[in-house]
């Protein structure tokens, strides 16, 4: 068993320094500590809301969030709006419904079931309106992108004047973090630009951090959940093992043949 | 296989029994007599009866949810990831259920290559084996096209278009995989037949595999033939059954690590990406599991070579029980084998690490080493080793490691004692 062990660990120990060498070929990203990293990472709540409002009130406007709903804004693990509070957010979007009877299509204010409302019809509107780039569905945008929120957070305060010798095209601008540098998204954040209604200031680190943290809600809402029951399957799963080992020496205890 | 002389105890039993010997198989298969000695190397295949029910089940489930159409398949991933009570834990117990397997695979295969398992008189269980290993692959990118994100889609292509290399035809068969001129939704529609109907195929093998096994009986780390039942064995109920047990409980710790903790981990972000036909991704990859046979694949230079390189690289396995002349079973007695075993082994490490580089200079150039190295090893160095290597002396029994033998006379031994039972 000890040989077993020791040739284990060796191969994990070359998948570990794969996954690493991968990693450490980027560039080196902004840090902060996230609340929900580790086994027991839980998301801050007041953090979650803020970010939905950064959300709301800076990004929505291009990115739209097409696989969540209003109602997810007051589950459990998620930023935990009372109804109240997440009805008056649906209610505050118009919502194309229909056809009605006479087979007309009209619109109404959002309900708790309808998925957030996009900022433009469809893709095409959303290339004409940003010069060709199409702002990407921000849901699942943390885990579709190699540095995951360091990589967002980072990215969102990583605007800086071009280096002398890079000519940047109307409409692109120089950011440090993006892959090739040349990003069609210009500097969204500026201090103080939301309101946080419980006082926090609002200074840019804040808001990157407020609002990676609600992208990585809306791209993992059940990750509250996930922790606590991987800590209990664990547990779990050493508790048997360490029974099931005793039985089985007991059981080879019969014969004179070390297991 | 020893003959069973079994008589269920109730009338009931009996009755049925003589119609269908279902007891007397459920009593062969409690009975079967084990070599004492296996290590825990030996754990796997119990490993990889449950990671095929798990891939089984959990799949079954998410067939329930995934809509296969180029329009919806990505969206219903994440209806499962969202909307479905526990659809986030099944996805990710089945995405990396899939790792899990390979993982366990890769570590059975090459328990059979250190001791031998492959040879005479296992030739045949070896061989259903690498088929399963075969349509494992398959079923593993068929899978991973499913999810439709631009990893699924561009990945789609590339396997798809190593078809076209075949001379003649190619392009015809290139076609008619995709139902049409591009990867789209009549290439998604019959990967994802194909994906649900591989599994039940290869869990039909692994009965083969076992029932192979159940000949012979199983090798063991010495490597020599044994009298069953003797006492060098041990009933497979309850010896067998706890030990493995107790080694799938661990592995089932890493596993339930992987999906609680890193779920993401194994994945390539790229597949979070909805499949985009007008842009293609930076870097093209497979999954870890296939880097090795994409790395000898971009090694050479020519498409149709490079592609006969990958298969041959796998079907050559198939032929080991041939190309491996030597008659000790375990490396354990062959000093020299055992090195090369190990330099086979980081060959291979090797050519995964390289397989995840982009393939220019450095890279490109340890590629083709290690893939000139790894046909060299099954094609020269096994032959020549079995004529020219100088074995250590072999035991006659498991209870009797002391007492060596002469490696001859254990040959000696082996057929006959295979034709006894």
């Amino acid at each position: 068993m000890k040989n077993f062990f020791r040739i284990s660990f060796l191969i994990a120990l070359f998948f570990g320094f794969q996954l690493n060498s991968n990693a450490a070929e980027k560039v080196e990203y902004l840090k902060t500590d996230w609340s929900f990293k580790g086994p027991f990472g839980k998301f801050d709540r007041a953090a979650l809301q803020r970010g939905y409002q950064v959300y709301q009130e800076v990004c929505s406007s291009c990115h739209s969030m097409k696989y969540l709903s209003y109602r997810n804004l007051v589950e459990e693990g998620g930023p935990e709006f009372s109804v109240e509070q997440a009805k008056a957010i649906a209610a505050s979007f118009e919502v194309k419904d229909g056809p009605n009877a006479d087979g007309e299509m009209f619109m109404r204010p959002g309900r708790l079931s309808d998925k957030f409302v996009m900022p433009y019809e469809n893709e095409k509107a959303a290339q004409a309106a940003n010069g060709g780039a199409y702002p990407p569905d921000m849901t699942v945008l943390v885990k579709a992108r190699g540095g995951g929120v360091d990589y967002i957070y980072s990215l969102l305060q990583g605007y800086e004047d071009p280096p002398a010798g890079v000519t940047l095209d109307d409409g692109v601008y120089y950011n440090k973090y993006m892959y090739g540098n040349k990003i069609k998204m210009s500097n969204q954040l500026s201090d103080g630009l939301v309101e946080y209604s419980d006082g926090t200031n609002a200074s840019i680190e804040q808001m990157a951090k407020d609002v990676t943290t609600f992208l990585m809600w809306t791209a993992e809402p059940h990750l509250e959940t996930r922790h606590k029951m991987g800590f209990k399957a664990i547990v779990y799963l050493i508790i048997l093992t360490v029974l099931v080992y005793f039985s089985m020496k007991r059981i080879w205890s019969r014969i004179e043949t070390k297991v | 296989m020893s003959e069973h002389e079994y008589t269920p105890k109730s009338k009931v039993g009996k009755w049925f029994n003589d119609r269908l010997p279902l007891l007397t198989l459920a009593n062969h298969l409690t009975d079967y007599p084990t070599p004492k000695n296996l290590n825990y190397w030996w754990t796997f295949g119990g490993i990889l009866t449950f990671c095929l029910i798990t891939q089984i089940v959990t799949g079954l489930v998410l067939a329930m949810h995934y809509i296969a159409h180029a329009d919806m398949a990505f969206q219903s991933v994440e209806h499962i990831m969202r909307d479905v009570n526990y659809g986030w834990l099944i996805r990710y117990i089945h995405a990396n259920g899939a790792s899990m397997f390979f993982l366990a695979v890769y570590i059975h295969i090459f328990r059979s290559l250190f001791y031998g398992s492959y040879k005479s008189p296992r030739e045949v269980i070896w061989i259903i084996g690498i088929i399963i290993y075969l349509l494992m692959m398959a079923a593993a990118f068929l899978g991973y096209v499913l999810p439709w994100g631009q990893m699924s889609f561009w990945g789609a292509t590339v396997i798809t278009n190593l078809f076209s290399a075949i001379p003649l035809v190619g392009e015809g068969i290139v076609t008619w995989l995709w139902g049409g001129y591009s990867v789209d939704n009549p290439t998604l529609t019959r990967f994802f037949t194909l994906h649900y109907l591989i599994p039940f195929l290869i869990l039909g093998l692994v009965v083969l595999h076992i029932w192979a096994l159940h000949v012979p009986g199983n090798n063991n780390p010495i490597g020599i033939d044994i009298k069953k039942p003797s006492k060098d064995t041990v009933p497979f109920h309850p010896y067998i059954v706890i030990k493995d047990g107790f080694a799938l409980l661990m592995f089932m710790i890493v596993f339930a690590f992987f999906v609680f903790y890193t779920p993401n981990i194994l994945g390539h972000a790229d597949n979070y990406i909805e499949a985009n036909p007008l842009v293609t991704p930076a870097h093209i990859v497979p999954e870890w599991y296939l880097l090795p046979f994409y790395a000898i694949l971009r090694s050479v230079p020519d498409k149709l070579l490079g592609v006969i390189a990958m298969l041959s690289a796998i079907l050559i396995l198939a032929a080991l029980p041939w190309l491996d002349t030597s008659k000790i079973r375990s490396a354990v007695f062959r000093p020299l084998y055992k090195q090369f075993y190990w330099i086979l082994v980081a060959d291979v490490l090797i050519l995964g690490y390289v397989g995840a580089m982009p393939a220019e200079g450095l890279y490109l150039l340890i590629a083709r080493i290690a893939t000139a190295y790894y046909f060299l090893h099954f094609l020269v160095v096994l032959p020549i080793l079995g004529f020219k290597e100088r074995t250590t002396p072999v035991p006659l029994s498991i209870t009797e490691p002391i007492l060596g033998g002469s490696p001859n006379f254990a040959t000696v031994k082996k057929k006959d004692s295979f034709k006894d039972q």
